[in-house]
């Protein structure tokens, strides 16, 4: 159960079952694939998509298997150029519940400026697929000035962050229903690709690397390039966004909003002479106000995340290991 | 155990007595206050949550004292410090005494 | 005023720092005790450690009361889990405590309807809601806790919600610090007490620390602020030599405690003559029990309960650990065999556990030189 939740457990399964058997390539595992066909190379990835409940403020399960397939092109330094879909479908689904779903993902395909090609559907018994589940598999061209590669890191490139953090994994903690809390927060969701291009316009030569924080949230994302650089990220506490709400939210409940999914934002790694330009363009592009830098990379902790306050303490941040649960300690 | 944050008591449950609404940073939950029961809030006054009850109401004078000691932390030394820099002693070595304890 | 940034004011944190390096004898080596696991997580996620100096050492305590669990409670309140009709609900801190035989998570994955609840308030909703099952609150927590599951018990049976029980490990910390004061390899200055459990149980309880071990006790809050202001406080009675209980955290502590809560513990509750404690060994009036008057919602009165037994692998060192004797990193097994993912010992398996908060946070920044240069 530990697996899904995108922490250590994931890139066990992922690193230590699929790669040596599936895998036929030794290159780190990003978010999307390289494949060469013909000495073209495209990009290529897939996700699934497992929301419970399937309708929550902001969005819904079928913008999340949209956003989040094109953002993980986005953030390999590709634009998303076509997505197919698969639907596994709960016997009983209401069908009002499937064309809301479909229309929602048509409409954010279109926000997105993806086309859906085509799709299957399978229906399951009674009692299994929570509803529904989706999976989206989308190919993209690669921004030619773009190289997304941990191994480019570098001491003093500056991490920079799209936008405030936690507020979708909150929101679906509240809409489960289960805490009894009530906050005005809706989930993130959104296609990054626009500000990703701004950024490359103007900053591509010094764009190191990559990634969307979705499950597991920043702490998991920024320890995995820690661990594939080999050096340490030093976040400051006070400049990592987060809205009032989330803030309480997690307050209440115990969680660390670095360790809460995300499902509009990325993390980019750019390097010192290129970091104003990076930042400027996407605080330029549409919905991207409240970007900014949280941290830089430095030799030690190597491969580790730390944390630092205004007051000179800090402390380890490290990946997830299972979803973050409530605490009362 | 230990877990237990600062809220501000937005409104009393109409009929039910022993509940209120509890406001955390924009984010809202019902506690019971049936452990205040002897000394019960009203809207406006902060309260202590833990696990879903409100543990004790929250003195803000008592806040207020501990933040003005806090302020004061230090100064009674940068008065002696002060002192000294006057140049008051003449050639013996007087030895300042420290500040007392509280 | 909001109760949290004031405390957290960055120039006034730093003032502090420099108070007590300035109060510290640079001769002497401090060893204060935070026993609360609350206090032990505060000082970590702050990085507290970093702005004092480095003759004081601060010395993690028992007041943790997952990792004083011992699993065979656990077993016993999955047990009663497996039966069909019944719902565990329990903290989010319980979720991956080990069993003998898996943590309730775990039981989760193979069948077992476990559900996580934020209050026991929300336990008994499930309760009402589910007329058809029986849920099972399975209880933890010190003083801090327990009256809240006292009330919830008083109004299950005022409303005569009849398939609601709690299973009650709730403990009390008193015992605890004794334990710790007994143990003959304990050298310790001062404590710096428990904040939340001193709302309930005021700040008498602690009086015997100063007055017949001669120890200086300052209940204290969870903000930075407040750890420090309380180790100002501490630092001043042992330079002047005085030994006294004082309250920091008067804006929530009432020194007399909570009497609407006290009452609301006395009635719903006894002291188990003893009751084990992991790490510790048995420990006699140290535990709470549902009394009679409220045997049909004592979890152990509804249902047979196996009375598990599990004894820690010898190798672990939880005890010395949990009474400050060792440190985490000096266990033969911290790091190796026993880590978050797969913990061995009690402390590893909450994040409030020495052991677990020392790995989550110190554990590699102690091994790494770590320059923190200005950052943006």
């Amino acid at each position: 159960m530990a697996h899904g939740a995108g922490g250590k457990a994931s890139r066990r399964l992922v690193e230590g079952l699929f790669a040596p058997i599936l895998f036929q390539s030794a290159e780190p595992l990003g978010d999307s694939a390289h494949v060469n066909i013909d000495s073209s190379v495209i990009a290529i990835t897939t996700d699934s998509f497992v929301v419970k409940p399937l309708k929550f403020p902001g969005g819904s399960i079928g913008e999340l298997a949209v956003n989040g397939t094109m953002n993980d092109l986005a953030v390999s330094g590709a634009k998303g150029h076509a997505l197919v879909v698969t639907f596994i479908l709960e016997e009983g689904l209401p069908t009002s519940v499937l064309e809301r779903e479909v229309r929602a993902m048509a409409a954010a395909a279109d926000r997105a400026g993806v086309t859906i090609v085509g799709g299957d559907t399978k229906v399951v018994e009674r009692g299994k697929a929570d509803g529904m589940y989706i999976t989206t598999t989308g190919i993209g061209r690669f921004m030619p000035q773009v190289t997304v590669d941990a191994g480019s890191v570098h001491r003093g490139d500056k991490v920079l962050l799209s936008g405030p953090i936690g507020d979708h994994g909150v929101t679906i903690l509240l809409a489960r229903g289960e805490l009894d809390l009530e906050a005005d927060l809706s989930s993130d969701t959104r296609c990054v690709l626009s500000m990703i291009e701004a950024m490359v316009a103007e900053a591509a030569p010094g764009i190191r690397w990559m990634r969307d924080p979705t499950r597991g949230g920043v702490a998991t994302t920024l320890n995995e390039l820690a661990r594939d650089c080999g050096l340490g990220i030093v976040l400051s506490e006070e400049l990592i966004p987060l809205r009032d709400e989330v803030r309480g939210a997690c307050e209440l409940l115990g969680l660390d909003p670095l360790h809460i999914a995300n499902e509009g934002q990325f993390l980019a790694v750019v390097s010192p002479e290129y970091a104003d330009a990076a930042l400027n363009a996407i605080n330029q592009a549409e919905g991207g106000e409240d970007a900014c830098v949280i941290g830089e990379v430095q030799s030690e902790p190597a491969c580790a995340v730390l944390v630092t306050t205004r007051y000179g303490g800090s402390r380890i941040v490290d990946m997830l290991v299972g979803d973050p649960l409530p605490r009362i300690c | 155990m230990c877990l237990a944050i600062p809220g501000r008591i937005v409104e009393l449950v109409p009929g039910q007595t022993h509940l209120g609404t509890v406001e955390v940073a924009g984010v809202r939950r019902k506690v019971d206050l049936g452990l205040i029961q002897d000394d019960m809030p009203t809207a406006g006054d902060w309260v202590l949550i833990h696990v879903g009850f409100a543990m004790t109401k929250i003195s803000e004078q008592d806040a207020m004292e501990q933040m003005r000691l806090l302020h004061m932390l230090g100064e009674a030394e940068q008065a002696m410090q002060e002192v000294r820099g006057y140049g008051l002693d003449d050639g013996d070595d007087h030895t300042v005494p420290n500040p007392a304890p509280n | 005023m909001r109760y949290v940034d004031e405390f957290r004011d960055p120039e006034l944190i730093t003032k502090a720092s420099e108070e007590i390096r300035r109060l510290a004898d640079p001769n002497r080596h401090y060893r204060i005790m935070e026993v609360c696991g609350g206090h032990t997580h505060a000082i970590y996620r702050f990085g507290l450690k970093d702005v004092l100096p480095s003759n004081i050492d601060l010395i993690h305590g028992p007041g943790c009361p997952v990792c004083v669990l011992p699993m065979g409670r656990i077993d016993d309140g999955l047990a009663v889990a497996k039966n069909p009709d019944v719902i565990f609900a329990a903290f989010g801190d319980m979720m991956r405590v080990p069993g003998t035989q898996g943590s309730p998570f775990e039981h989760k994955a193979r069948g077992t309807d476990v559900r996580i609840v934020y209050s026991p308030a929300d336990a008994l909703q499930i309760a009402r809601k589910n007329p058809e099952k029986h849920v099972m609150f399975f209880a933890i927590g010190f003083e801090t806790t327990a009256p809240s599951t006292a009330l919830t018990l008083m109004r299950a049976k005022a409303e005569g919600v009849t398939n609601f029980s709690v299973f009650c490990n709730h403990v009390t910390i008193i015992p605890a610090i004794r334990a710790i004061l007994d143990s003959p390899d304990m050298r310790l200055d001062a404590f710096i007490g428990p904040g939340h459990v001193s709302t309930v149980i005021g700040c008498r309880p602690y009086e015997w620390i100063a007055r017949n071990e001669g120890k200086p006790v300052v209940t204290s809050g969870f903000e930075p602020l407040d750890l420090l202001q309380s180790l100002v406080m501490l630092l001043r009675q042992l330079r002047a030599g005085e030994a006294r209980v004082e309250n920091q955290y008067k804006r929530v502590v009432p020194w007399e405690g909570n009497r609407a809560a006290l009452r609301a513990m006395a009635e719903v509750f006894q002291l188990r003559p003893y009751f084990e404690w992991r790490g510790l060994g048995f420990i006699s009036q140290s535990a709470l029990k549902i009394r009679d008057e409220y045997a049909e919602w004592d979890a152990e009165q509804r249902f047979p309960i196996p009375g598990t037994r599990v004894t820690d692998p010898k190798a672990a060192q939880c005890g010395e650990v949990l009474k400050g004797v060792l440190k985490p990193a000096q266990c033969k097994l911290f790091g190796k065999e026993c880590t978050p993912e797969h913990p061995i010992g009690a402390l590893m398996v909450s994040t409030e556990g020495s052991c677990a908060a020392y790995y989550n946070y110190e554990h590699r920044k102690a091994a790494a030189m770590v320059s923190i240069s200005s950052v943006a």
